[in-house]
Order: structure tokens, then sequence, then C-alpha cells
């Protein structure tokens, strides 16, 4: 536990204490200041019939955040460490694979959260000005949280998994973004495919657990979507197993 | 192998060699896609002992000190530290070594303090302790000056020192350096070679170099690899005295040329001789003695009897190079 703390303090420190990490959480604050442009146009005068959150999801700005962030920020956790040998005298500590691969994929989290915080903000001036108290409560902001983190969980770890099988940090992103795009692709088939099944079919319920657009909108309205969470969770813990053994598989060679 | 003062009145049996032989190493051999970088070698290293691995760029030496480290695994053969089997008890090993990679990698971002702390806590020192070692390691090896400073903005010659000082912080029984003094400066190679000799005796210390006066001013002992196979394997000295045709003797003399061939035909203990002109009036003799004699002191008298004038007289020792080149010459040939 103490070795997997220093690990993460470092990792934390090579986010923020780097041009690159603000560069990140910069992008990710424009995207979001755009979608906050976005839904104060559309809130106009009329009275709100759904809650804030849900209008910031139905913005496409979502999607593009976590298509494009999350490759870049979870590039270089292992292809840098490798491209410039550190690896080796990392591996050559006791440290385990096991903490190596969590600190670094929670590091990747928390940096992830915290270049999500603004929305918070953009959250609480809509509701300031628009004096409804419909729009925003704490289960909403919280659910769409939960639901930021979880997909976003999801996203990193396929990101840990492209950076783990590349020296490149280039090539890292490039995987992680077309593993990326390939689990959003799918959602939206399931989504399509769905819509045109009977609700009770066991194939539509099947589906249902890939539609990532639902999901996030259950999240969003504050609800919490029990098959978006096993989901998430049992996508993200594969691919950070999958990571482990990439890590590991220097031994077997 | 002589056992060290350490191990005696320790007479366990077969344990006994776990206390004297730091490196032991049998039959390994390392296989990367399709090309064997490491071909059965087999060598021992005691407690407390420097030795030097030597060889020329792809003969295999960062490849063996990888897997020392636990790094990589052998493709067959056993490699133990200080007993422990570095594959089945890869964790003991690693606590046990300070390892420093080619190229010493460092994390340019980090502070020297603050990247020394981390390593030392990420090799299971404690809050308390890592302090001190830090402060302990940043003083022998000459950082406190600089222990605030951004690892990344550092010269060579002090990165190479982070990496050293790192090598050290957990204060670890084994020390293995891949090409400790590579591009520095003559006066950083100077002070990393003193650091590095000052280990001698508290630990056990393995360095790989293609530099062959470093061997011969820091080593005790010599491993000679050539593509993948360890040629030669003994001390500094022992491997000159292998050296074939012995020590030969240089003496300028001033003398007339045919009297010189003279006295030397007629000398026992010459077995062959050469005479050339030099400089001036004096010819440069190269004498080779026969075995086991001092050909200097006759020379001097020999000189003084005839009253001829003497300006040099140098035994010419053949350096590692020649034995170097001497080992690993044959095999090239035979590879083409």
């Amino acid at each position: 536990m103490r070795i997997f703390l220093t690990l993460l303090r470092r990792e934390l420190a090579s986010f923020f204490c780097s041009l690159s990490g603000y560069v990140i959480i910069a992008a990710i604050a424009l995207l979001l200041g755009l979608s906050f442009v976005v839904l104060i146009a559309g809130v106009g005068s009329e009275p709100f019939t759904v809650p804030v959150t849900e209008m910031f999801y139905s913005t496409f700005y979502f999607w593009l955040i976590l298509l494009l962030a999350t490759p870049v920020i979870t590039m270089r956790l292992f292809a840098l460490e490798k491209a410039a040998g550190t690896f080796e005298t990392l591996m050559t500590t006791p440290v385990g694979d096991v903490q190596v691969v969590l600190a670094k994929f929670s590091a990747a989290v928390i940096f992830y959260l915290v270049a999500w915080l603004p929305l918070l903000g953009c959250l609480f001036i809509v509701q300031h000005f628009s004096n409804q108290s419909g729009a925003l409560d704490a289960g909403t902001v919280g659910g769409m949280f939960l639901g930021i983190f979880l997909i976003g969980s999801l996203f990193l770890s396929l990101g840990c998994l492209a950076s783990a099988l590349s020296r490149s940090q280039m090539t890292a992103a490039l995987i992680s973004f077309v593993l990326g795009v390939s689990v959003f692709s799918l959602a939206y088939l399931a989504k399509s495919a769905q819509s045109k099944l009977m609700a009770a079919h066991w194939q539509a319920k099947a589906l249902s657990f890939f539609n990532l657009f639902d999901q996030m909108r259950d999240f969003a309205l504050g609800a919490v979507n029990l098959s978006a969470v096993v989901f998430c969770v049992s996508g993200t813990f594969l691919c950070l197993f999958l990571t482990l053994r990439v890590v590991e598989s220097r031994r077997w060679k | 192998m002589s056992p060290l003062p350490g191990a005696s009145g320790y007479d366990g049996g077969g344990f006994s060699t776990v206390r004297i032989v730091m490196i032991q190493v049998s039959n390994l051999t390392k296989r990367y896609a399709g090309r064997t970088a490491v071909n059965n070698i087999s060598f021992t290293v005691a407690r407390g002992e420097i030795v030097g691995l030597l060889g020329p760029n792809g003969a295999g030496k960062s490849t063996t000190m990888r897997v020392l480290s636990g790094f990589m695994p052998a493709t067959s053969g056993t490699v133990r530290v200080a007993g422990f089997d570095v594959f089945h008890e890869s964790d003991a090993v690693r606590r046990r070594i300070g390892y420093m990679p080619e190229n010493n990698p460092l994390y340019p971002e980090m502070r020297v303090r603050e990247y020394l702390k981390f390593r030392a806590r990420l090799k299971g020192l404690g809050w308390r302790r890592s302090r001190e070692r830090v402060q302990t390691v940043m003083e022998q090896c000459g950082l406190t000056d600089v222990a605030r400073r951004i690892i990344g903005q550092l010269s060579k010659g002090y990165k190479q020192r982070v990496g050293l000082a790192d090598a050290l912080v957990h204060e670890p029984e084994l020390i293995i350096l891949d090409e400790p003094t590579i591009g520095l400066d003559p006066q950083q190679i100077r002070s990393v070679r003193a650091l590095i000799k000052s280990l001698a005796g508290r630990h056990t210390v393995l360095i790989s170099t293609h530099i062959l006066p470093e061997v011969e001013m820091m080593c005790s002992r010599v491993l000679i690899m050539l593509d993948g196979r360890v040629l030669a394997s003994d001390t500094p000295e022992n491997l000159q005295r292998r050296m074939e045709g012995g020590n030969q003797v240089i003496a300028e003399i001033a003398a007339p040329e045919a009297a010189l061939r003279v006295v030397w035909e007629n000398l026992p203990e010459v077995e062959q001789f050469n005479v050339a002109p030099g400089e001036d009036d004096y010819f440069r003799c190269a004498l080779t003695p026969r075995a086991g004699v001092d050909l200097r002191p006759l020379v001097f008298t020999l000189a003084q009897e005839n009253g001829w004038a003497l300006r040099e007289l140098t035994r010419s020792r053949h350096s590692l190079e020649d034995i170097y080149m001497q080992v690993t010459q044959p095999t090239t040939e035979e590879a083409e």
C-alpha cells in the first residue's frame, strides 16, 4: 500500500507538474465552455422540462471529450517509461506489477476527474441564473459525475492497455482512440439494434448492456442504471487485467 | 576463489557458498527472437569483489545484467544472487540489488532529492530511513549542491551521479552498473571511478564497459565477453601474466651497433633481440628474456661496465588491450 501511494504520488505529480497536463485540462475546459454556450443558448426563457445535466449530455461534446481526452491522458503512462528506459529502473525495484498498473490507472482517473470539475461550475451558473429549483439537484449532479467516472474509467483502462502495448506515445494514443471509437460504435449499433426489438426480448436486454448512450442519459437524469455499472466496471477490470498481463509478459519472453 | 574474511568460522557445509558467493550464473542462455544474445555462460562473483564485464558492443553484457537484475528471465540456465533465484525469488533479489541500466534513465521532470526519496520509498525504505539514506548518498556522490535542481537540467556528470546515488540508496549487497562512465568528460570519469572504487569491500560491484583502462583501474577481476560467451575470467594481473612472450625490455643505448649485437648474442638470458637505430647516436634494443628473468639490472651493469650512455630502460607490459585483442581475435576470424 505504501509503495502504491508512492507510485500514485509520482504519477499525479507528472500529470500536474507538466505543461502537457495543463494543456489537456485547458482543452477539456474549452470543450466544456463550448458546450456551456450551447446550453445557455438552448435554455432561453422556456421553463425546464429536463434537468440541466441531461441537456448537457444531449450535446455531442460529452462524447467528444471522452473520445479525445482519454487517449491523450493515458498515452504516456507506460509508453513514455518504456521509451525512456525508466520502465527498467522501475521494474527492478521490489514493486509488484499490480501496484504499478493500479497506480498509473488511478492517477489517470484522478486527473480525468479534476479536468471535469469546470463542468460543476457551469451547471451551478445555469442553475443560479435560471432560478428554477427543478433545474439541478445534488442527486442529478452526483449521478452525472458517477456516469462520467464509470464510463471514463472504461475508456481510460482501454488507454492503459494501449499504452502498455506500445513503446511510442503516438501509437498508444492511436490504438486507444481506435479502441475507444470501437466501443462507441458498438454502443451506437446496440442502440439502433435495440430500438428495432421488443423491450422484453432477451436480445434487447443483452444489447442494453452495450448501449452507453441510454446508460449515460440515465446517469444524467440522476438514476443509477445497474446494467451500466456492471458493464463499465467489468469492462474496466477486463482491460486492467489485460494490461497487467502485458506488463507481466516480459517475464515469459 | 579465495574465501573472504567474513566467511571464516562458518562451516555450514553447502550453505557456506551462500555466504561467500554473491552471484552464481550457471549455463545462462538468453535468446531474443531468433538471436542468441548470451550463449551458455557460467561464472561466479564473490562478495566484496569489483568485477568488470568487458567486451565490444553487442557482446551480451547488458543482457547478462538485465537477467541478473530480474528484469528479464533467462531462456535457460539458473542465476542466483545472494543465494536467491532471480526468477523464482525475484522480490528478494530485487531488494538486494542496486541496478543502473544502460544510458542511466531518470525522470527528467523531478528534482534530485525528490527523485532519490521516491526511489528509496519504492525500494521499501521507511519515511525516516529514506530521508537519512538520501542525505547520506547525496553527500557520498557529491549531489548536495544540486539537491533542489530539476534532473533534466543537470549536466551529464551530475545525472550519472544521480543514477549512482539511486543504485546505492537502499544499501544493496550487489550493485550492477551498466556502462557507468559512458559519455562523461575525463574529470567526471575520474570522480565516478573513485566513487565506484570506494564501494569495494562493503558492496559487491559488477560493472560493464568497453573501455579497457577502466577495468584495469577499478576491477579486481575481469570477465571478457564476446558473442554471448565468456572467453576469459581472471584478475587483470593474471591475464597480463598469461600473455605469451613475457615482458620485453626496451633499452636505448649510445654504442656501436656491432658491439651491441655481440653483447646481446652472448648474453644467455636474452632469448631474442632486435637492435634498431634511434635518434642521435642511440640504438633502440628490444630484448625478450628467457622465462622469469628480469633483464633490467643486467642491462644497466653492462652499460656501466662498457661506459655506454643509457637513456631509457623500460619493461613493456602488455596492456589489457593486447590481451583483449588476443582473446577476441581468433573467434572473430572463426566467425567470418
